[in-house]
């Protein structure tokens, strides 16, 4: 698997990210800086990681989403080829028109770190595959602003397409709000794009993946993702 | 020499915090009348948080050496080895005044600040704390105080992108006018790349780095050199405003520019900006130092040389750099979007001047502007030593389940969650240990290392003894580290004090100084770097004593650190170290009792020692299956602490008669920790306690869901876990 971590002022995740793509993929991904127009030719995938760009003084994303690098990646998700937006990355995929909706801030207004419950809604995608539908996985959250929101008509279209991949949920995999820690609507905590070659989620699960640092749950979704790929090679 | 500058009168000497005779020092020492800017520049200089012209002579006895120190304090921070050829650099600042006026932004640029002073010397910021102290909950601004500091902390490090990891929150009437806000840094580094502020080589140019220069934070440091009276609020353009995006562009492009050798000397702008950093790069390199405020990036027309000299804008940094590297670094830094400009040069003449619009506005003698700062032996009076309370003295108003109850759920003892929640303590992938422990753990790059970190003191205790008080601090620091795991390495420490201008001030200060300095010889355990910040007062009512210690210590292995939480059923519970039964100055005298009173708990250097190094003996060697250190509401809060970790209860064995049951169960005595130990262990443990002279009492069994406690009531681990993690929510909420 050939990935390529997006590097934008002010992303502060892409080294973690990095990290876990080589520990899991065992292939050393490329950092692609904001400016450039191109991908490093024969990309499979493309990650947008964490943080603050441009300090999200803007609307969160809003100016990523306009980078020269952005057009480059539209033409990567056209053709098909995989996009995996997280936290930032994923506010800034929906600014970019990459996924429909939109993050508002958190529902109790405050930046919120804490490991949460996610349940994987479909195992058949190259990005869940390395999990079972309906597992419960542990992973941290870490933003101010993840509520996901859209209009019913969209909320309607994912749900009814199944492009809802993680939903947050209890420990035993109940729809609680309490439990919603960002207060999205339907619980959503990652959604797939149309054609499910682009991945937004808000948590981290490039943060879980060592027994020693919080747990090996989000080992899933990167080695998922290096399967689909190995296979395909 | 100046041009429309105003006439320096008595009153503008005054309001430039300078007393008649230190005016008459500035007169005697340039021979003439200063100009304007000049007066601003002394001002800066001179004030008690750039020169510590109070507390510098006692500061000296400090012991600051070790084998692993690279560097102890007078740089930007502290340097300690810890092998593999790498370095950890920290500190801790106070960011106290502003932070009162601002809470947001005062508390994220104090965050800010001590980021830039540690990856000012080449290090990549790896781990964040703080201590923070704040008025009686029931004061009317307590609330919006910790709301927005905790957020302004919270935004700027989250935005940064570094975990905060650990640290301390406290409520007293005696912030109620002035919070405290402590913020350490720790960042990583290769030990033989480690960049300092000393310039060296004439002619060599000197650039400004990083954002524009603002009217904002002007006089900074001279408003956190003085009290608080009525209408500290007006003194909010004094506080500077924080941008964490700009930071975290300054820490790639500075790194970035490090690696690429560029840099021969750096020394970022912090309070009293540009003056304060041009001139500590000269002074400790010999050399002058002249600047030409035409070329300074400026976010405003107009600012005038005093404006820009005085500023406190953030994110910037002034580097002495390789002339030949001068395009590969502007590259850099354009690359980043940050201002780069070569604004000066170094010059043989060891005088500091600075050009406006053609004029000479400055021409000062350099080494003279901080050398000759005056410093005070102030008067000093440590105050008489307390009463020790006898334990049979106080008459126990409740049973001991309903006082564990009630301190569970008391500002002090519960969860800080609402807190560190609010901060990212997971980015980096090494977080080991998060917040809620006695330290905690990140892991040095890929490991096996780790570092252990905590930020930890005991005001009341500084209050009512200062010199044991000072003690405890740094034992207490120690004891946190060794508790997981780490051996001990080093310190930094932020001394917050009252007005050092009366002797009982003064005297808390100088005994906390003695008591840290005696507690770091005795358990190895130097200083390396630190801050001292006076003046914490309002209306001539100071803050606690509050001398904060962050501590650092390294594990071998970071999968090997010792956690607090009961893990399973059936397993042994020993106390290590002596319990008397000490209740002066306890939580549970505050909380329970209602009183403030008495000696703190001494401290035996030497008991501390043999204790700690036996626990740390038993967590390396994997015997100990938890490990929690006592401290604040005793024994009983220790275990409740244990308990409710990961919900396993404990069944206790009874107070031994010799002592009165409050007092075994909440007595604050030192030195002691509680493990617990599988059965096969038990008497190896034991036999090894007995082989190097360490008290050891079984306390108990783990198992159950409740504490169960000889003739008390049993106690729900469940229900007192919901007190102890309500109480903040829904204070903050307003509920309470």
């Amino acid at each position: 698997m050939k990935s390529a971590v997006l590097v934008f002022p002010g992303i502060n995740r892409e080294r973690d990210m990095a990290r876990t793509l080589r520990l899991v993929s065992g292939g050393e991904p490329a950092m692609v800086w904001h400016a450039e127009t191109a991908l490093p030719a024969g990309t499979d995938l493309v990650v947008i990681p964490g943080g603050f760009s441009y300090g999200d003084y803007l609307r969160c994303g809003a100016i990523a989403a306009r980078a020269p690098i952005m057009d480059a990646v539209r033409a990567h998700a056209a053709r098909g080829g995989l996009v995996l937006a997280v936290c930032n990355g994923f506010q800034i995929a929906c600014e970019a028109g990459l996924l429909p909706g939109v993050l508002m801030r958190n529902a109790a207004l405050k930046f919120i770190c804490r490991d949460i419950f996610l349940k994987v809604e479909r195992s058949d995608t190259p990005f869940t595959r390395g999990y079972n539908a309906g597992q419960v996985i542990k992973v941290p959250t870490a933003h101010g602003e993840g509520n996901y929101t859209a209009d019913a008509d969209t909320i309607a279209r994912l749900e009814g397409e199944g492009r809802v991949a993680f939903r947050y949920t209890a420990p035993d995999g109940r729809l609680d709000p309490q439990w919603n820690v960002n207060g999205s609507s339907n619980a959503i905590a990652g959604i797939l794009n149309e054609r499910g070659n682009v991945l937004g989620l808000m948590p981290h699960p490039e943060n879980h993946v060592e027994a020693s640092i919080g747990s090996t749950d989000g080992r899933g979704l990167f080695a998922g993702l290096t399967q689909h790929f190995d296979k395909a090679a | 020499m100046s041009r429309n500058e105003p006439r320096i009168t008595p009153e503008l000497v005054a309001e430039h915090g300078l007393k008649p005779d230190e005016y008459k020092r500035i007169l005697d020492l340039i021979g003439r009348e200063p100009s304007f800017t000049e007066l601003g520049i002394f001002s800066a200089m001179w004030n008690e948080h750039c020169s510590y012209k109070s507390s510098r002579v006692h500061l000296r006895g400090l012991p600051t050496k070790a084998p692993w120190v690279i560097q102890g304090p007078g740089e930007n921070a502290g340097v300690i080895d810890i092998g593999d050829g790498l370095a950890v650099v920290f500190k801790m600042e106070s960011h106290n005044h502003p932070s009162y006026i601002e809470p947001y932004q005062g508390a994220a640029t104090g965050v800010g600040g001590i980021l830039r002073d540690v990856f000012t010397m080449g290090a990549r910021p790896i781990a964040c704390l703080n201590a923070l102290s704040f008025g009686d909950p029931k004061h009317p601004k307590t609330r919006h105080l910790v709301s927005g500091v905790v957020a302004g902390v919270g935004g700027y490090g989250n935005s940064f992108g570094v975990p905060t990891v650990g640290g301390q929150v406290r409520f007293h009437t005696r912030y109620d006018g002035n919070n405290l806000v402590n913020a350490m840094a720790v960042g990583l580094a290769d030990s033989d790349k480690i960049f300092y502020a000393a310039a060296s080589g004439v002619g060599m140019p000197i650039v400004y780095l990083g954002s524009k220069t603002g009217r904002d934070g002007i006089h900074g440091a001279s408003m956190a050199s003085a009290e608080f009276g009525e209408g500290a609020e007006e003194k909010r353009p004094t506080v500077q405003v924080g941008d964490p995006f700009s930071e975290k562009l300054l820490l790639e492009a500075c790194l970035e520019i490090m690696a690429k050798d560029c840099v021969i000397a750096i020394q970022d702008m912090g309070a009293a900006g540009l003056t304060c950093s041009a001139v500590e790069m000269g002074a400790k390199g010999d050399l002058g130092v002249t600047l030409e405020l035409d070329k300074v990036p400026c976010r405003e027309a107009g600012m005038t040389a005093y404006e820009m000299m005085l500023s406190e804008s953030q994110e910037r940094m002034l580097m002495v750099l390789k002339p030949e590297k001068e395009k590969e670094a502007e590259a850099i830094f354009r690359k980043w979007g940050l201002d780069f400009a070569i604004v000066g040069e170094t010059t043989p003449t060891k005088r500091f001047i600075v050009k406006h619009g053609g004029a000479v506005m400055v021409d000062l003698p350099i080494k003279e502007l901080g050398d000759e700062a005056p410093m005070y032996k102030r008067p000093f009076d440590e105050g008489k030593k307390r009463p020790v309370l006898k334990a049979e003295s106080i008459k126990p108003p409740m049973g001991v389940a309903d006082a564990l109850e009630k301190l569970i759920g008391s500002p002090d003892l519960c969860s800080k969650r609402w807190v560190w929640e609010q901060y990212d303590h997971v980015i980096l992938g090494n977080t080991v240990q998060r917040p809620g422990g006695d330290a905690a753990v990140v892991r040095v790059n890929d490991g096996p290392k780790a570092l252990a970190l905590t930020a930890d003191v005991t005001p009341r205790y500084c209050e009512a003894d200062p010199f044991e008080g000072g003690k405890q601090a740094v034992a207490e620091a120690w004891r946190n580290l060794t508790a997981v795991g780490a051996r001990p390495l080093a310190l930094t420490d932020n001394l917050n004090f009252g007005n050092p201008e009366r002797p009982e001030i003064m005297g808390q200060f100088v005994g906390c100084v003695r008591g840290i300095s005696e507690a770091c010889k005795r358990l190895d355990f130097p200083v390396v770097s630190g801050n001292v910040s006076l003046y914490n007062e309002t209306n001539g009512r100071a803050i606690l004593p509050t001398p904060t210690i962050g501590g650092v210590g390294v594990l071998d292995d970071f999968t090997k650190s010792a956690t607090l939480a009961f893990k399973a059923p059936g397993e042994t519970i020993l106390l290590i170290g002596e319990t008397q039964g000490w209740l002066g100055q306890s939580l549970y005298l505050r909380e329970v009792c209602g009183k403030e009173e008495g000696a703190p708990p001494p401290v035996d250097l030497d008991e501390e020692r043999e204790n700690g190094n036996f626990v740390r003996g038993l967590v390396k060697d994997g015997i100990v299956t938890a490990a929690h250190d006592l401290s604040d509401g005793g024994l009983l809060v220790a275990l409740a602490e244990m308990a409710m970790a990961q919900g396993v209860g404990a069944t206790l064995d009874p107070a031994p008669g010799d002592i009165p049951d409050h007092a075994h169960w909440f007595g604050e005595d030192q030195a002691r920790y509680v493990v617990t130990v599988p059965a096969v262990h038990v008497d190896a443990v034991l036999a090894r306690a007995q082989t190097m002279s360490v008290p050891v009492w079984r306390l108990g069994i783990t198992g159950g869901d409740s504490l169960a406690i000889p003739n008390e009531r049993p106690i729900a681990v469940a229900a007192l876990r919901e007190r102890f993690e309500n109480w903040l929510p829904a204070y903050m909420a307003g509920e309470i």
